[in-house]
């Protein structure tokens, strides 16, 4: 399906979980959700409609934690960028890994980087810092006047 | 649980470029499950990104790997030309595929060069990192860089293919077409190589599906995925190619998958180069007045399968957050289900078999007795087992 057939579709979907819509270029396509829909989303497009879970963006701004979950539909070339917005005090999220472990690695980066807490994470190990990093010294954070 | 061995492959050994450890947990002979520590690199690279200009990050995502070290320009200039709304002149096209199918040559032939000593071939060996010389004198030719070719600018390329470089290159390429045919010849009849690379750390679809991998990793397990092809950028929808699939997942297919590759980069270079040739005065930059305010996510297929960055802007010269994946940190997962119920003379294969990349520097690896401590097998040992076992099945054929 193309862009706007995928708007349409994903809209009559998920009327209460999308808050925003927006189509950033020719093949670019930006969803936010409210951070409680994330697994129905995720399971909609990797095993109903066959995307391809690229991978997650997260960073820090005056808003919150924000997460990018690209997905890229692969027939139409077009990637899907499924955004969430965590609270500053707690970041919290479902995790995605046990949908589909191509989730896994990403998810305990963002933890390590940003200190974003992802629920029933299935092998919440450190990835990358396991013995040289400090605890809760989040190196991605940023400070906001 | 008793009678269970570590075996820790890293962070230093032969059969990886980089560092990384794998800990493999035997019983006897066979692999029962796998662990790894990754982060023995982590350069902050994402990070540093923050503090530089975005012409001057061209330097530094080209320094993330030392073997593929256009394909993270490449994501990165799609990505920057998304956000600034720029369209690149053809001739900056055909010329930044050139570099990217000269580069998956000579990583191909890398591989296939690493794969063939770890089975014990070593003529293989010699054969295909001699092939490769030739391409990285080309790029030599081309960019005055053998590695890090610095190529790559926001809105085109830095140096222009002039007729001379044009004509050395295609002669370059048929020759390599004649030892792409030997090559393939080689591994695709050896007896010997089928042995020991068919059914060999197989990947289902539904392996590669979960664990999100990409490039011939996918590839070679029938999951048709293409970012050249499925989000055309540079000049890929400009030309005629295909896309090499296989179906079995094992590592005979992962070979055969590069092999062929290696033709439809040789046909796509050639093409380019009648590009180049039928306008040859045309620009190789549009000029980029500023970086707007947005966001931009941007890939490329690299020799290792998909790179993708993503880029937060707010207007000034810098990123305010870049995102860089690598296709090795989704392909090296598939380990978990590559290795499991192998021999471990077969797990040397296995891992290399998704070309795994980190970053370069020396090697050491040693088996030891989870028990006792001591030491059973050191990283040499480890590579001449799996040649002990190639040497064995030549004997009994």
């Amino acid at each position: 399906m193309d862009k706007e057939q995928f708007i349409e579709h994903i809209k009559n979907h998920f009327p209460d979980d999308i808050l925003d819509t927006q189509v950033l270029k020719k093949n670019r396509v930006m969803v936010d959700i409210k951070p409680t829909a994330i697994i129905r989303m995720a399971e909609h497009l990797y095993k109903e409609i066959n995307f391809r879970f690229i991978i997650a963006s997260a960073f820090h701004t005056k808003k919150g934690f924000e997460i990018l979950y690209h997905f890229s539909d692969d027939l139409e070339g077009t990637i899907i960028n499924i955004h969430v917005v965590l609270p500053q005090e707690k970041p919290e999220i479902e995790s995605l890994a046990n949908m589909f472990s191509g989730a896994n690695w990403i998810e305990r980066e963002m933890h390590e980087i940003l200190g974003i807490t992802f629920r029933n994470h299935p092998e919440p190990e450190k990835l990358l810092s396991d013995g040289n990093w400090a605890e809760g010294v989040y190196p991605y954070r940023k400070k906001f006047k | 649980m008793a009678n269970q061995k570590i075996i820790p492959v890293g962070p230093y050994h032969p059969l990886q470029e980089e560092p990384e450890l794998f800990k493999l947990y035997c019983e006897g002979e066979t692999v029962k499950d796998i662990k790894w520590e990754t982060g023995y690199n982590h350069r902050g690279i994402e990070k540093l990104s923050e503090s530089k200009t975005f012409e001057q990050v061209f330097f530094l995502v080209e320094r993330i790997c030392g073997i593929c070290s256009t394909s993270h320009p490449f994501a990165y200039a799609n990505c920057m030309e998304e956000i600034a709304d720029i369209e690149v002149p053809d001739r900056a096209k055909y010329i930044r595929s050139i570099i990217g199918e000269l580069e998956r040559l000579h990583s191909h032939y890398l591989w296939v060069g690493l794969a063939g000593h770890f089975l014990g071939y070593n003529t293989v060996f010699m054969w295909a990192w001699k092939y490769r010389e030739p391409i990285l004198d080309m790029f030599e030719i081309i960019t005055g860089n053998r590695n890090s070719y610095a190529m790559f600018k926001i809105g085109g390329v830095r140096r222009d293919v002039n007729q001379e470089q044009i004509k050395q290159l295609r002669k370059v390429m048929s020759q390599i077409k004649k030892k792409n045919d030997l090559l393939t010849g080689a591994v695709m009849d050896d007896p010997v190589i089928h042995a020991r690379t068919k059914g060999v750390g197989v990947l289902t679809k539904q392996d590669v599906v979960d664990y999100a991998a990409v490039g011939p990793t996918a590839r070679a397990s029938g999951w048709e995925i293409d970012v050249r092809r499925d989000d055309p950028y540079a000049a890929y929808d400009m030309v005629d190619w295909n896309v090499i699939t296989a179906t079995e997942g094992d590592v005979f297919a992962k070979a055969k998958v590069r092999l062929l590759e290696n033709y439809e980069s040789i046909k796509i270079i050639e093409q380019c180069l009648d590009g180049l040739e039928k306008e040859p005065e045309g620009d190789i930059e549009v000029k980029v007045k500023e970086i707007p305010e947005g966001i931009g996510t941007g890939h490329a297929e690299a020799p290792r399968g998909e790179v993708f960055h993503f880029v937060k802007t707010d207007g000034s010269n810098s990123p305010v957050r870049h995102k860089i994946r690598a296709p090795s940190y989704v392909n090296i997962a598939t380990f978990k289900k590559s290795c499991v119920g192998q021999t471990i003379s077969d797990a040397t294969i296995s891992l290399a078999a998704v070309d795994p990349c980190y970053c370069c520097t020396e090697r050491m690896a040693f088996a030891y007795d989870h028990d006792t401590g001591k030491m059973i097998y050191d990283g040499n040992q480890l590579v001449k087992l799996s040649q002990k076992k190639t040497e064995q099945i030549r004997k009994n054929l």
